[in-house]
């Protein structure tokens, strides 16, 4: 899992089936001192996030379980929300 | 699987139903001779490792989500699997 920074939202109204209904956000990844790292991707949402928020993401064929389709096509999904930038301890 | 230090911990009030109970640990992978990496992660705790710890992360779904929930299928990509307690290299003879 990755920190990530919820940075936007994605509208695709023709999309795969199992896609309907989910959020899609843009999230940028974030390193240890929630310093952008790498390009933004396009995140699939499990818990309600929103844009501003810091959240972790989960990759690969995992991202798709928390869904109730596990035929969802994700390899990015948003499994939390971090409480504040202050819960990240170091 | 790859060696981290564990920097800390994330927390998460909402978060997927199968992190309930988890560790989210803040893990930063290292060389084999100790040496911090770029790349960073976070890693559910499965044998409760502490700050300052080298530790194996496992990053494999299957693995990570029995090993840190007792279940298969879960939004789990990378897990805590052992505490390091030495690391023995070969000894490199150009030194």
């Amino acid at each position: 899992m990755q920190l990530a920074r919820v940075i936007g939202t994605v509208v695709a109204t023709v999309k795969n089936d199992s896609l309907e209904g989910r959020k899609l956000l843009i999230v940028q990844t974030l390193d240890k001192n929630l310093q952008s790292i790498g390009k933004p991707m396009v995140a699939v949402d499990a818990v309600g996030a929103g844009v501003g928020e810091l959240v972790f993401w989960c990759r690969g064929k995992e991202a798709s379980f928390p869904f109730k389709r596990e035929d969802t096509p994700t390899d990015c999904t948003i499994v939390g929300i971090v409480d504040s930038d202050n819960h990240v301890t170091r | 699987m790859i060696l981290a230090k564990v920097l800390g911990n994330v927390v998460a009030t909402q978060k997927n139903v199968r992190y309930e109970n988890a560790r989210v640990m803040l893990c930063q992978q290292i060389t084999p001779e100790g040496e911090e990496t770029s790349y960073t992660v976070l890693a559910l705790d499965a044998v409760d490792a502490g700050v300052g710890d080298t530790v194996l992360i496992v990053q494999e779904g299957w693995s990570a989500s029995t090993v840190a929930t007792g279940k298969v299928g879960a939004a789990i990509d990378s897990a805590i699997v052992g505490v390091v307690d030495r690391i023995d290299l070969l000894e490199d003879e150009e030194k």
